[in-house]
C-alpha cells in the first residue's frame, strides 16, 4: 500500500515525512520525526502521556490520524525550553517535586502549557480540570497542581 | 507546598544531628531529564531494523494443550519467526532458583497445560506491531479445558483441581512438611480461655495491579562484540540479567542489561519476563526485537499483589490489654510462586504486628489458584496483614469501650520486649507516632497515654522472654488434600511444648539475637563495631546464654593496599549450544608488578565442551534434584553453594 506524504511543521521546523495509512500521530512523532517526547502509555486515548498540542491544543496523538495534521502546527515538549533557559512549568516542576518517574510529566507539561497559553491566572479547579485527562500514578497529583499554579503567578510576575 | 516538621525532641538522646541532607531541599538528581523529555525510557532508543514480537495467549483459566499449529501464522506477511516453548532453552521460568529457594514449578512457555489466563503458549516476531498481531490472531492452539479454581480457600479442599503438579496439594511446600507456615510464641489457646474477650474478624484484599504508566517491555538486540543488549525498565536489573542467562543458557558475560529508567513499577516490574523474552526474539533473529506489554496484557498477564485473606481472632482482657492473637493466613499466588513463598516468610516474622502480645499463633497458606501469579507491590507481604490487624484493633478497642488510639498505646510493643520471632524489640516508635498523631488531628488522649513512652516499660519481668510454647503437627503436606485435616486455623490441641527461653532445637527456629544482627555482618564480612553494652534487662529471670548462638569471630584485619596486578585472562568460554570459534579475549594493559607477594585470583574452571555435557535442566528433570547434591543449583554464587 502507497504511503502518504504528510508536512507539517514540529515545534517551529518544517517536517516532511511518508508515512502509511492509517498511522497514529504518536507512532509517526516518535519513529517518524524521532521526538521521543510524547509518550505510549496505553494505546488508548486513557492516560494522556501521549498529549501534543496541534495548533494549541491539547490532544491525544495515540487517537490522532497523522494524516489529519497535514499543514499544521505541532508542538511537543522539546518546544518548551528556549535554548538552556527552562519554561516556568518545567522549573516550577522541578522545585515542586512534580515529577517522580516522569513517564506522564511530558502529557502534563502540555496540557499545563496549553491551559497557561488561554488562561494565564487559572483557578485551582480549572488546573485540575485542564489535567483531568493526564493520569499520573507516581505523585498523588498535588504536587503537580501545586507547581502548575506557582508557575502561572511566576509567568504573570514577568509579563506585568 | 509540602513541608517537614522535625520533632527533634523525641528520642533526644538517641539523635545524631549531623544530617547533610536530610530536611533540605534537594532537586531530583533525575528530574531535569524528566521535564525537557530528554529522560530515555527504555522505549526512547532507536534501532534500525526493529522487530515486534507479541505473544500467543491461553484464553482459557486452566487447560491441556493438545497441539499448536503455528503454519497459517508463519506464512503471513511480515513475519520472521514463530517462537514455542522448544525454543526456550532451560524452559524453567523460577524466579528464586537463583537463591535456590523452591522447586522449578514454571515454564517460561507453556508446552503441555495452561494454568492461567493470559499464560504464554508461543510468540510471533514481525516487521511491525500490526502485523505480529494478525499473525498471533492466527496460531491455532488445541486447547482441552479443565476446571478451574479462583479462590484460595477453595483451591485447599480435597477436591480442588490440581493447578500446578509440582506442587499437587495446591499449597507451597514449606520445610519440606507442612503445607503452610506456622507461626507459635506461648499458648493462644490457653489464653483463649481465660480471656474476657474474644474478638474475631476476616478481612480480605483482591489482588491489585501496579498500573504504571510506561507498562513492562524490553528491547533487546545483538551487539557488535558478540553480545546482546537488552533495554528494559525492570526494577531488578540484576535479577533480569541472572533470570535470562538461566533461561537463555548465554553465559552473563555475553549480556549487557541497560536499564534503570522506569516509568513507574511500583514492584510489577520485578519479574523480569520480558527481558529474556526480548532476548530470545534477538539471539532466534540476529535482529533488534521490542517485547513490551500492552494495557490489557498489563492488566491481564502482568503479576499483580496477590489477593490475601485473614482471619484474626485476639483474646482481650477487660482493661484492654490483648494477651492473644491468632492468625489464618491465605495468600493467592496464582497458578506459580514466584515471590509468594518468601512474601509468606516476610509477612509471618511481621506477626503480630507492632503489639506486645505475649501468646501468638498464625497458620499461613501460600495457596496455588488458576490466577495470574502473584508479585510484589510496595509492601510486599505485609500491607494487607497490616491492613487486617488495624481494623482488627479498632475492633478490639470497641469491644473493650476503649478508644482506639489508647487501645493501640496501651498494646505497643517497647524497647526490650521479645517479639514473636525471638527478637527483642529495638528502637520501637508506634506510641510516639499515636501520640504525634492524635495532637495533629486534634484527637484528645488521656494524661495516661500521653506519659507513655516506647523507651520505659519495655522488656520488663515476661515482657522480655520468651515464654513456654505449645506446638502441633497438624497440616503436614498431603493430609489436607485426602481430607485428614479440615481446619485451616491453628490446632486448638497442641501435641508438643517448647520450653521457655529456648527457641532452637524443637521448632529449628533461629537462636536469640544477642546483640542486634550481628550474625549478619559476619557472614557478609563487614567489620564489627564495638558492643554498645548490655540490652536493658528486666529483674525477672533471665534466659540461659543460648549454646547455639555462634561467637563472634575476631574482625578481621584490613590487609595493606596492594598495586592492582591483573589476574591472567580466562580461556575463551565454548558456548555448547551453537558451534561458533571461540571469540578471543583482549589483553589486560601491562602495569608495574608490585614488589609484594599478591595471589592473583583464580578464573573458574571452563565448562566442559559440548556433547560431553547432559543438561539436567529440561522439563521433566525439576532442578529441585539438583547437579550435584540436591536442592543445590548451579546457578548459585558464592557461599550459599556450601
Amino acid at each position: 500500500m502507497a504511503k502518504t506524504p504528510l508536512t507539517f511543521t514540529l515545534n517551529d521546523a518544517e517536517t516532511a515525512l511518508f508515512v502509511d495509512p492509517g498511522a497514529n500521530l504518536l507512532d509517526v512523532l516518535r519513529r517518524g520525526a524521532g521526538d521521543l517526547t510524547p509518550k505510549q502509555g496505553c494505546a488508548q486515548g486513557a492516560c494522556g502521556s501521549c498529549t501534543v498540542l496541534i495548533d494549541g491544543e491539547p490532544h491525544l496523538s495515540c487517537l490522532t490520524l497523522a494524516e489529519t495534521v497535514q499543514g499544521r502546527r505541532i508542538e511537543t515538549v522539546a518546544a518548551l525550553a528556549h535554548g538552556p533557559d527552562l519554561h516556568p512549568l518545567q522549573t516550577a516542576f522541578m522545585e515542586g517535586f512534580a515529577a517522580q518517574c516522569g513517564f506522564c510529566t511530558s502529557g502534563m507539561l502540555i496540557a499545563a502549557k496549553a491551559l497557561l497559553d488561554r488562561t494565564p491566572n487559572p483557578s485551582r479547579d480549572e488546573v485540575i480540570e485542564a489535567i483531568s485527562g493526564n493520569l499520573c500514578r507516581c505523585t498523588g497529583y498535588e504536587p503537580i497542581v501545586d507547581a502548575i499554579l506557582v508557575a502561572s503567578t511566576r509567568m504573570q510576575g514577568r509579563s506585568s | 507546598m509540602t513541608t517537614v516538621e522535625f520533632r527533634k525532641d523525641l528520642f533526644a538522646d538517641e539523635r545524631d544531628d549531623t544530617l547533610k541532607e536530610i530536611g533540605k531541599p534537594t532537586i531530583r538528581q533525575d528530574i531535569l531529564g524528566h521535564v525537557t523529555g530528554r529522560t530515555k525510557y527504555y522505549d526512547d532508543h532507536l534501532f534500525d531494523g526493529l522487530l515486534h514480537m507479541r505473544a500467543v495467549r491461553a484464553p482459557h483459566h486452566h487447560a491441556r494443550i493438545r497441539s499448536i499449529d503455528t503454519s497459517q501464522a508463519e506464512r503471513m506477511p511480515g513475519v520472521r519467526r514463530v517462537v514455542t516453548a522448544k525454543d526456550v532453552p532451560n524452559n524453567l521460568n523460577t524466579l528464586l532458583s537463583l537463591i535456590n529457594f523452591g522447586k522449578d514449578d514454571e515454564p517460561f512457555c507453556a508446552h503441555d497445560k495452561v494454568r492461567f489466563l493470559g499464560e504464554t503458549v508461543a510468540w510471533v516476531i514481525a516487521d511491525t506491531e500490526a502485523l505480529a498481531r494478525d499473525a498471533v490472531a492466527h496460531v491455532r492452539v488445541d486447547y482441552e479445558v479443565l476446571p478451574h479454581v479462583l479462590d484460595p480457600e477453595e483451591a485447599l479442599k480435597p477436591g480442588a483441581p490440581v493447578v500446578n503438579e509440582v506442587y499437587p496439594n495446591n499449597t507451597y511446600d514449606y520445610h519440606e512438611t507442612y503445607d503452610h507456615q506456622k507461626v507459635r510464641f506461648g499458648d493462644v489457646n490457653a489464653a483463649f480461655a481465660r480471656a474476657d474477650h474474644i474478638v474475631e474478624g476476616e478481612y480480605q484484599m483482591s489482588p491489585i495491579e501496579q498500573a504504571p504508566i510506561e507498562t513492562c517491555g524490553a528491547i533487546a538486540a545483538p551487539e557488535q562484540n558478540d553480545r546482546y543488549v537488552c533495554h528494559t525498565n525492570t526494577q531488578a536489573l540484576f535479577f533480569s540479567l541472572g533470570t535470562a542467562s538461566k533461561l537463555l543458557n548465554i553465559p552473563s558475560s555475553r549480556l549487557h542489561f541497560i536499564g534503570g529508567t522506569v516509568g513507574g513499577g511500583f514492584g510489577g516490574k520485578v519479574d523480569s519476563i520480558v527481558e529474556p523474552t526480548a532476548l530470545l526474539g534477538a539471539i532466534l533473529t540476529g535482529r533488534p526485537v521490542k517485547f513490551a506489554w500492552d494495557r490489557s496484557e498489563e492488566m491481564q498477564v502482568g503479576a499483580p499483589r496477590g489477593a490475601e485473606r485473614w482471619r484474626i481472632r485476639d483474646g482481650v482482657m477487660a482493661d484492654g490489654t490483648i494477651i492473644a492473637r491468632e492468625f489464618t493466613g491465605f495468600f493467592d499466588s496464582g497458578a506459580y510462586i514466584r515471590l509468594s513463598s518468601y512474601a509468606i516468610i516476610k509477612g509471618a516474622g511481621h506477626l503480630p504486628g507492632p503489639y506486645a502480645i505475649p501468646n501468638v499463633a498464625a497458620n499461613i497458606y501460600c495457596c496455588i489458584t488458576n490466577r495470574t501469579p502473584a508479585t510484589a507491590m510496595r509492601g510486599f507481604g505485609i500491607t494487607a496483614v497490616d491492613f487486617a490487624i488495624e481494623c482488627h484493633m479498632d475492633k478490639g478497642a470497641e469491644k473493650v469501650g476503649m478508644d482506639p488510639i489508647e487501645f493501640r498505646i496501651l498494646n505497643a510493643y517497647r524497647d526490650g520486649d521479645m517479639k514473636v520471632h525471638r527478637r527483642k524489640a529495638k528502637n520501637t516508635a508506634l506510641i510516639e507516632c499515636c501520640q504525634v498523631a492524635a495532637g495533629k488531628a486534634g484527637w484528645a488522649l488521656s494524661p495516661e497515654a500521653l506519659a507513655q513512652s516506647s523507651t520505659t516499660g519495655g522488656g520488663v519481668g515476661e515482657r522480655g522472654l520468651i515464654p513456654e510454647t505449645v506446638t502441633d503437627q497438624e497440616g503436614r503436606i498431603g493430609e489436607r488434600r485426602a481430607g485428614r485435616t479440615p481446619d485451616t486455623a491453628p490446632a486448638r490441641n497442641g501435641s508438643g511444648r517448647v520450653p521457655a527461653g529456648h527457641a532452637v532445637a524443637a521448632i529449628g527456629a533461629a537462636p536469640v539475637q544477642n546483640p542486634d544482627m550481628e550474625i549478619e555482618i559476619e557472614r557478609i564480612g563487614h567489620r564489627i563495631a564495638a558492643s554498645q553494652g548490655a540490652p536493658a534487662q528486666g529483674t525477672g529471670q533471665m534466659p540461659a546464654p543460648q549454646s547455639a548462638a555462634p561467637p563472634r569471630p575476631p574482625a578481621p584485619v584490613p590487609a595493606a593496599p596492594q598495586a592492582y596486578v591483573p589476574p591472567a585472562p580466562p580461556q575463551a568460554y565454548v558456548p555448547p549450544v551453537a558451534q561458533r570459534p571461540a571469540p578471543q579475549p583482549p589483553q589486560p594493559p601491562q602495569r608495574p608488578a608490585d614488589p609484594a607477594p599478591y595471589t592473583p585470583y583464580a578464573p573458574p574452571t571452563q565448562e566442559p565442551a559440548s556433547g560431553q555435557q547432559s543438561d539436567p535442566y529440561s522439563p521433566d528433570k525439576p532442578f529441585s534434584r539438583g547437579v550435584n547434591r540436591p536442592g543445590t543449583s548451579r546457578f548459585l554464587s558464592g557461599t550459599r553453594r556450601r
